[in-house]
């Protein structure tokens, strides 16, 4: 457990280093400025228009870094042959992979955490500038603490990519190819109803049930996808958010298994 | 380079580096002054093709689509183009709610700006109409969708159908509810459509209440036309006086003047010369020979929804 949480402050100093925490001043500018901008641009819905951008601001900053960090963090390793001096060390193939998974998670939430702080600060202040008529004709509250059922559930969405990335870097050496792939399983996991859906537009049962099959094979991302829900103040069952918490879990406990299999029976010489 | 030699260096070049490209920009636009901006064009027009293309960001891509379909709406009224078909403004309005389809605004806007007649609109109340109707299905407890189908169809004078959607608004769960309570107006705007429908009554209730909307342009909008209704009665309350007028001596007041000296206009809003003024402050036109009274077309309020523009 030890050397897990070593290896997982190490990445995170490594990120920090990397000067990814800087995403977090970009979040804050673009939302600065979007809240300023947007006032000018649209007729109203000035509060729900912030709310989406900086949701959707959140994930896409996080994806960038899962993505762009998860593909290196073992590739580059191998790379820099930084990999022989890690595993000459009293640390198991096991423990390099969890421990550098968790770094870049915990890089992860630290990240949205700040965000999520930043975002409500903004969000409090267009409140307070808002007339009582636009206050009371929106759906929520401005600082609606139910956004943040969104912010966990893009949290939950980020480790699965991270998993992802760590997994392809396990198993290519080629970093291209790694973000290549996490990128395509990603956008392959937004099109879940389409592959649920598959066997009614073909004609072959075949290609039907491999649609089918590939909708329970692929993560499914949209199942994460909850901020139309939050933004509009609709309900989101509590069953739904733990079932698909847990699914994250277990797809994210696969894939790191998986990482740590392929990864041990790897050969650096 | 030394390191301080390159800050220097570094200090000088980039701002002017940037007021050339600043620069530049000025003096080409200048120099070519007749480029005109691209036409605008909806790249992608099936909602079903965009749903997918916006990988899950559906919100973003619909408050970008909706920030496009104002722009749109904006740029066609105030182009000196004679073409007002405003040709975009359903489909960008289309994409924007199949993308996220609780957009609340975008229905409304879509509702009030499609059934606008040209030069404000397109005048294609069918549109309005089938855009709200998706909204009805996307929200059926909202009592606003119905409430703004009605409105299209009293602005087209068809005060039956419009009587129909008020009840239908009055009947959903969103006007039943607490601290809403959107029925209790709702059902008498309906029985007064239906009963006299085309007075200015039930037009001013409408109004009214969408001086409560959230968006400033509806509530601007609305405060127009409430000055519309008002200019509508005060017509009517001058035309009448300039019929006694004409009972009284053969002819029509021949300008406001006379009908001020024989006594017909107290209690109307006049300016410093006598003349009666509309809620704008512009004075109202008297035709000399038939004793019409219409609005001064220089006056914002212009036309009334009574008068072709035309």
């Amino acid at each position: 457990m030890r050397a897990i949480g070593l290896v997982a402050l190490h990445v995170f100093r490594d990120s920090v280093r990397d000067k990814v925490l800087y995403s977090i001043v970009a979040f804050a500018v673009l939302l600065m400025a979007a809240s300023y901008l947007i006032g000018q641009l649209t007729a109203g819905e000035d509060l729900k228009i912030i709310k989406d951008l900086g949701l959707a601001a959140m994930s896409l900053m996080g994806l960038f870094i899962a993505v762009f960090i998860g593909i290196g963090l073992i590739a580059r390793e191998i790379d820099r042959r930084s990999i022989y001096a890690v595993l000459a060390k009293p640390v198991r193939r096991t423990e390099l992979i969890v421990g550098k998974y968790l770094g870049l998670v915990g890089t992860l939430f630290v990240n949205l955490a700040v965000m999520a702080v930043a975002y409500y600060v903004i969000l409090a202040y267009i409140g307070s500038t808002l007339s009582p008529a636009a206050l009371k004709a929106a759906p929520a509250p401005a600082a609606d603490p139910r956004l943040l059922l969104a912010v966990v559930m893009i949290g939950f969405e980020l480790a699965l990519v991270t998993a992802i990335a760590l997994f392809w870097s396990t198993f290519s050496s080629s970093a291209l190819l790694s973000a290549g792939l996490t990128v395509a399983m990603y956008v392959a996991g937004q099109f879940g109803a389409d592959l649920k859906n598959f066997e009614q537009v073909v004609e072959s049962p075949a290609a039907g049930m491999v649609g089918r099959g590939l909708y329970y094979l692929l993560p499914n991302f949209a199942a994460f996808d909850i901020k139309t829900e939050v933004v509009h103040a609709l309900p989101v069952q509590p069953g739904y958010l733990v079932l698909t918490a847990v699914y994250a879990l277990v797809y994210i406990a696969l894939l790191l298994v998986a990482s740590v299999v392929i990864f041990s029976r790897r050969d650096f010489k | 380079m030394k390191k301080a030699t390159a800050i220097v260096l570094g200090a000088v070049a980039l701002p002017v580096l940037a007021a050339g490209v600043v620069a530049l920009q000025m003096v080409r636009e200048r120099a070519f002054p007749g480029r005109e901006p691209a036409q605008q064009v909806l790249y992608v027009s099936s909602p079903a093709v965009l749903t997918r293309l916006a990988l899950g960001f559906d919100d973003v891509v619909a408050d970008l689509y909706w920030i496009r379909a104002i722009q749109y709406y904006g740029s066609t009224r105030l182009s000196p183009s004679a073409d007002k078909s405003y040709a975009l403004l359903y489909p960008l309005l289309d994409l924007t709610t199949s993308l996220d389809p609780n957009f609340n605004i975008a229905y409304e806007f879509g509702s009030f700006f499609l059934s606008e007649k040209p030069p404000g609109g397109p005048g294609r109340s069918d549109l309005a109409i089938r855009l709200l109707e998706k909204g009805i299905t996307a929200r059926p407890d909202r009592f606003q969708y119905p409430y703004d189908v009605g409105f299209v169809h009293y602005r087209d004078g068809d005060y039956a159908a419009a009587a129909d959607w008020f009840e239908r608004a009055a009947a959903t769960s969103g006007a039943k509810k607490e601290g809403e309570r959107a029925d209790l107006w709702l059902k008498p705007l309906a029985a007064s459509t239906r009963a006299t429908g085309g007075d200015t009554r039930s037009a001013r209730l409408m109004y009214e209440q969408l001086l409560n909307a959230d968006a400033a342009w509806l509530r601007n909008d609305a405060q127009r036309r409430l000055k519309q209704l008002d200019a509508i009665d005060q017509i009517a309350e001058l035309q009448r006086r300039v019929g006694e007028y004409e009972r009284r001596f053969g002819d029509p007041p021949p300008s406001w003047r006379d009908l001020t000296q024989a006594d017909y206009l107290q209690g109307v809003q006049l300016d410093s010369e006598g003349r009666p003024v509309d809620p704008e402050g512009y004075v109202y036109v008297l035709n000399p020979w038939w004793g019409d009274v219409t609005i001064n077309p220089d006056s914002p309020l212009w036309p009334l929804p009574t008068e072709n523009p035309a």
